[in-house]
């Protein structure tokens, strides 16, 4: 199937700046169901609230567009009840990690067969650019106008640590490794966690005058670097990119099916 | 013995009733006095292939239940006050997107953690306006096990019918009460399954564009058509809109599909109406006591009579107002500072006529207190 059979060009124009970053993730994403060759009706997309959470309106899938921060609650009741569906959940960083901080951390503990996607623009696009738990201390936003005081964390280690089982790095300037992590991540049977490096130019980029898109995305290129890589070892200051971990654990959906059997052959109740 | 016969918790009943019901999927949290439908549905459902799932908190909870409803399932969460506030913004989420699904609140004592192991009946009205912006919302209660079962089974079947959420508004009373309950044969209470589409693949299929008979047939997820589901105001396709047209349009058939069906949705229960100059009005576990004082006077002559709500919402004004019609005083028996009586005030001619016998300390309303404000209301001793 060609890329555009994957998207709903009746609702086109998209409500993105010219220049966002999430444009290019919806682009990964599409490529890389298309690499893979799903069936369109076996996919639902599961978002929240933000200019992130918007992807959903855009793809034809079976779309779920729905509160800020609870994308991946609404994800464990469309997966637990249907598990042969593939269920994908691109979120914000405000979206994922400040108001549904706690349900990606459960889901990432359950190890449920959900494939989470974190658009970090360091900002929250959608209300105007206020500062994210990603933006970190020093930044600047609309109420961090003396420079931001709250730090941010580590989106793979938290996802680790909290149990995910698939948890990758990448960023828009990346556009072909993002759509092969994407991939691989969908392929993984138990929670995958990738995030995407992402511009903002409307306010992040503004407010911290880091220039244009393509600025902010080559600043990206230059940030980071392959896991491992010479350029990391030798630059603590450098953020690196790759698949941080990659491991098989007993996932949600299969082990309530082991529920179920001894439910039904009478056992333990 | 009969195995259909049970002496069990109002909870057990009502999660009994669930699965009568055709239940396959509950979310929930821990919270107290609800949480055996959680204990009794975690042993259950896996029995019968359902899902139980216990979520990090009443929101995902209410949330998960949204997302399993759209694959096609049948779906409950179960909490108590605490965790009902929280649940408000998803609530009103399966307002918007019209997601059938139902919602146990076994009251307890509020605001805030208030008194959680004694009951009260203050959480009527945040049934009714708890999540924000205009809206309709069914809301369902009972007063013994039988009813907890039979209401159950109905709050499915409204969901289904009217594409709505609905609440089931149980107290702690009923909830943690032991009773007999007869578990009805299968097709003994009628269930409503699923209205789903029938247009081929293909076919345009409008998720958001009612039939002539108001109803919109569903499509489960995974299934040929592909749509989008969205708390925005959304057109036939469920894409968002500003469009005033299609915003009026939208709000206007969420509230029209309740509203206009309100005799449809009214469940009742009446004693001695016909000639009653005194009719109390009571619903849930206060509707007991008031049922026992009507059981004592009636015999030694007094005009007295019951009208126990099942339906609090929409409120059946209409049902009320005619049956209050002839009464010389209309006293609304609950536990909560006159929550229902300001609605019978608003149904009824003649509002001086409306009084309350309630209780707001946590301790039960007995037949007693009923009897002893009656005499203070009434201004004799009935
Ligand atoms: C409960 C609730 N609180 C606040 C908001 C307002 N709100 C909408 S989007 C958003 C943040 C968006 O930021 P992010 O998730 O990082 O996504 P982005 O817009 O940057 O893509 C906020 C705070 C809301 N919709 N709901
Ligand atoms: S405000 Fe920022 S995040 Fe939102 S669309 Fe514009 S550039 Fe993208």
């Amino acid at each position: 199937m060609a890329v555009k059979d994957y998207i709903r060009e009746r609702f086109f124009p998209h409500i993105w700046c010219a220049g966002c970053g999430h444009g290019i993730v919806l682009n990964s994403m599409i490529r890389s169901i298309e690499t893979l060759g799903m069936s369109k009706n076996e996919i639902v997309m599961v978002s929240g609230i933000g200019c992130s959470s918007r992807i959903c309106g855009y793809v034809d899938f079976h779309t779920l567009h729905t509160i800020h921060g609870r994308a991946l609650a609404f994800a464990t009741g469309v997966k637990m009840s249907k598990p042969e569906l593939n269920v994908i959940v691109p979120m914000g960083d405000g979206d994922a990690l400040s108001i549904g901080g706690n349900h990606f951390i459960h889901a990432a503990r359950r190890n449920i067969d959900i494939t989470a996607i974190i658009m970090n623009n360091r900002i929250y696009g959608m209300t105007g650019g206020q500062y994210s738990p990603l933006s970190g201390a020093g930044t600047l936003a609309t109420t961090a106008p003396y420079h931001n005081i709250d730090p941010d964390f580590d989106v793979v280690k938290m996802a680790m640590a909290a149990g995910a089982t698939f948890v990758a790095r990448t960023t828009t300037y990346h556009a072909k490794e993002t759509t092969d992590m994407i991939r691989q991540a969908i392929l993984h049977e138990g929670f995958s966690v990738v995030e995407v490096m992402s511009q903002c130019p409307t306010y992040f980029g503004r407010k911290n005058r880091l220039g244009s898109a393509v600025d902010m995305m080559k600043q990206m290129k230059s940030i980071t670097a392959p896991i491992g890589s010479k350029a990391a070892r030798e630059n603590p200051e450098i953020i690196e990119r790759g698949i941080f971990c990659q491991e098989e654990k007993p996932e949600y959906c299969s082990e309530y099916d082991k529920v179920i059997e001894r439910a039904t052959q009478g056992q333990g109740v | 013995m009969n195995q259909n016969i049970k002496f069990i918790q109002g909870n057990e009943a009502c999660a009994e009733g669930a699965i009568y019901a055709g239940l396959d999927f509950f979310a929930g949290y821990p919270i107290t006095p609800s949480t055996e439908i959680a204990e009794h549905l975690a042993a259950r459902l896996p029995q019968k292939a359902g899902k139980f799932i216990q979520m990090e908190d009443e929101i995902a909870s209410m949330c998960a239940i949204i997302g399993a409803s759209l694959t096609g399932h049948k779906v409950l969460t179960a909490t108590s006050g605490p965790g009902f506030s929280l649940m408000q913004e998803a609530l009103g989420y399966a307002v918007m997107a019209e997601i059938p699904c139902v919602i146990v609140n076994v009251q307890r004592g509020g605001p805030s953690t208030g008194i959680p192991t004694h009951v009260s009946q203050g959480d009527v009205n945040q049934a009714r306006w708890g999540t924000h912006g205009d809206h309709a919302i069914v809301t369902l209660t009972a007063s013994n096990h039988q009813d907890v079962f039979a209401t159950t089974v109905e709050a499915f079947n409204i969901a289904e019918t009217y594409r709505t959420p609905v609440i089931l508004l149980f107290d702690e009373v009923v909830g943690h009460m032991r009773e007999k309950l007869v578990i009805p044969e299968p097709g003994e209470i009628a269930t409503v399954e699923r209205l789903r589409t029938s247009v081929a693949e293909g076919v345009d299929y409008h998720p958001y564009l009612p039939r002539e008979d108001g109803r919109l047939p569903m499509s489960d997820f995974g299934h040929v058509h592909r749509y989008n589901v969205t708390g925005l105001y959304h057109d036939m396709w469920g894409f968002p809109s500003d469009n005033p047209d299609v915003v009026h349009g939208l709000i206007r058939h969420l509230v029209d599909k309740i509203e206009n069906n309100v005799n449809e949705i009214a469940l009742y229960k009446e004693l001695y109406l016909d000639d009653a100059d005194y009719i109390l009005i009571s619903y849930g576990s206060s509707a007991r006591s008031a049922r026992h004082v009507i059981e004592t006077l009636r015999p030694r002559g007094e005009r007295i009579g019951l009208l126990e709500l099942q339906t609090l919402w929409p409120f059946p004004a209409d049902i009320v107002r005619e049956k209050c019609r002839n009464a010389k005083y209309i006293v609304v028996v609950e536990m909560n500072m006159g929550q229902i009586r300001q609605a019978v005030q608003m149904a009824v001619d003649d509002p001086d006529r409306v009084f309350l016998a309630n209780r707001i300390d946590g301790v039960f309303i007995t037949p007693r207190d009923i009897r002893k404000l009656l005499r203070v209301i009434v201004g004799k001793g009935v």
